[in-house]
């Protein structure tokens, strides 16, 4: 095998950030066009309007969508016969993140904690997130992007119920953090829920749950039974996009579990605004790189 | 529900038209401002450089670029209301701004102050940065250009909008009014899902 370029991955770390912010997903647009289609709220329809409007003018001048342009995060699928040293990866995840901000250019978001000094690079220490698995039987590094603004990452929330709270209070931990968080997360948006695993592993999984492409429900009957139930009620809460009423509220509610300790019952809710950004590359070890949603 | 097409400088009556859920869309200028425009102004004391009376302030940190001594426009998009609460009755009661854009609303004391000084918040659409770049014909003017991007912003602008009036001069708001209608519907939503309280 001739030796892996690892500058196509650079290459497509920067591709793909710059693709998720200016080319909205096909699942989230055909979402959006569907929630209209229901949407009976003058005002909400509106907004609609607006929103189809800001789409097309994104796609015909190669814009941004919204001016947060987030925090990276790379979600990593790495196939078994997939070449890869990871450390190499993880260098040129950070400077194709970084190429994107100076060269298109864009504004940097990514801050100190404390001195919150900005180097418009919108990476530093930690940044940017990345996240990995591991595939079977699969030749091709896959890099799924979501540049994550902080209107709806602001509103995330997570909670340790005990396995004595049950279901029911995991439901309405759900139905509470909608209503408390109204119209900050730019509804109608994904509602990615993480049940079960440890602190970090569930809000995890509820960043997870807000990639998942919108029409498309979870494997376990059980929890796409919930899913649909929480999507119906929240569609009833009448707060309507942008929180200015309406029968739209979000677009989708997914959830993605894992196994927990017998002793917790941990749930986080990871909110995605209406522009559900993401963008996805597939690269093969003969340098073919495939690029999608 | 209306829709109104304004030019600016904004008239005690002309904001006095507008009621909650009505549409707006404006010509002319639009002034941008935001955390730290206000901070420097209110805490530390400093006395805008031009007259902001009669006009709109959109809550925003655009990414422009300086060519030569103008600026052009990269991307000029909308950010969270209720972090500048603080600042905002002063805003509109000392410097007389008429209509404050954001997202997400105000509180209570811009409520009060929109009431006595006849002025108005003007919900825009978040995330839709696209299309408020597009309605935005010129960056004016950089006042303070040190705060870049948190600077003060004299933008012209052409058919602004939609703009929904989420808060109005005669004592509405509506973001409050939906989430109160909300409140009122979640014990049948718990009930419907099983829930306990």
């Amino acid at each position: 095998m001739t030796e892996f370029d690892y500058q196509l991955v650079e290459e497509a770390a920067k591709e793909t950030y710059i693709r998720a912010l200016c080319d909205l997903p096909t699942d989230v647009r055909e979402a959006l066009k569907r929630a209209y289609d229901k949407e009976t709220n003058p005002t909400a329809r509106e907004i609609f309007k607006a929103i189809f409007r800001t789409i097309e003018v994104a796609d015909q001048g190669k814009t941004l969508i919204c001016q947060d342009t987030g925090l990276p995060i790379y979600m990593l699928k790495i196939g078994s016969k997939f070449p890869w040293n990871g450390y190499e990866i993880k260098t040129r995840l950070t400077t194709g993140a970084k190429r994107a901000t100076q060269e298109f250019p864009f504004r940097g978001s990514s801050t100190h904690p404390l001195t919150r000094i900005n180097p418009q690079t919108s990476v530093g220490e930690g940044l940017p997130v990345i996240h990995y698995d591991f595939v079977e039987d699969s030749d091709c590094l896959e890099i799924l992007m979501v540049p994550k603004g902080s209107g709806s990452e602001n509103m995330s929330k997570m909670k340790m119920f005990y396995p004595a709270d049950g279901v029911s209070s995991l439901k309405k931990f759900v139905i509470d953090t909608v209503f408390e968080t109204g119209a900050n997360p730019c509804p109608p948006g994904i509602i990615g829920i993480g049940i079960g695993g440890t602190a970090d592993l569930v809000m995890k999984l509820a960043k997870e749950a807000i990639v998942r492409p919108v029409g498309e429900r979870h494997h376990d009957p059980q929890i796409a039974a919930m899913e649909e139930e929480l999507e119906e009620a929240i569609n009833s809460m009448d707060r309507g996009p942008m929180g200015l009423g309406g029968k739209i509220t979000t677009l989708a509610v997914h959830i993605e579990t894992a196994y927990t300790h017998i002793t917790q019952n941990p749930i986080a809710i990871n909110t995605q605004c209406w522009p559900a950004r993401r963008s996805r590359a597939r690269i093969y070890p003969d340098g073919r790189i495939e690029y999608g949603y | 529900m209306a829709v109104h097409n304004l030019t600016t400088p904004f008239t005690d009556e002309m904001i006095h038209e507008l009621h909650v859920g009505d549409t707006v869309y404006f010509d002319g200028t639009l002034f941008g401002i935001r955390d730290l425009t206000q901070i420097y102004m209110f805490d530390q004391n400093h006395e805008p450089p031009c007259s902001l009376a009669g006009m709109p302030a959109i809550h925003t940190a655009p990414s422009l670029k300086k060519v030569g001594d103008r600026w052009e426009k990269i991307c000029v998009g909308t950010t969270t209301s209720t972090r500048m609460e603080r600042f905002s009755p002063e805003l509109i009661g000392t410097y007389g701004v008429k209509a404050i854009i954001g997202k997400g609303g105000l509180y209570n004391g811009s409520l009060q102050a929109m009431q006595q000084h006849k002025a108005v918040y003007l919900a825009i659409v978040g995330g839709s940065a696209a299309l408020e770049t597009l309605q935005v014909e010129e960056v004016e003017e950089v006042y303070w250009e040190h705060l870049h991007p948190e600077a003060l912003y004299k933008f012209r602008v052409k058919g602004f909008g939609p703009l929904t009036v989420g808060m109005d001069s005669h004592g509405r708001h509506l973001f409050e009014e939906v989430k109160e209608n909300t409140r009122r519907k979640l014990p049948d939503i718990y009930e419907k899902l099983g829930i306990v309280e």
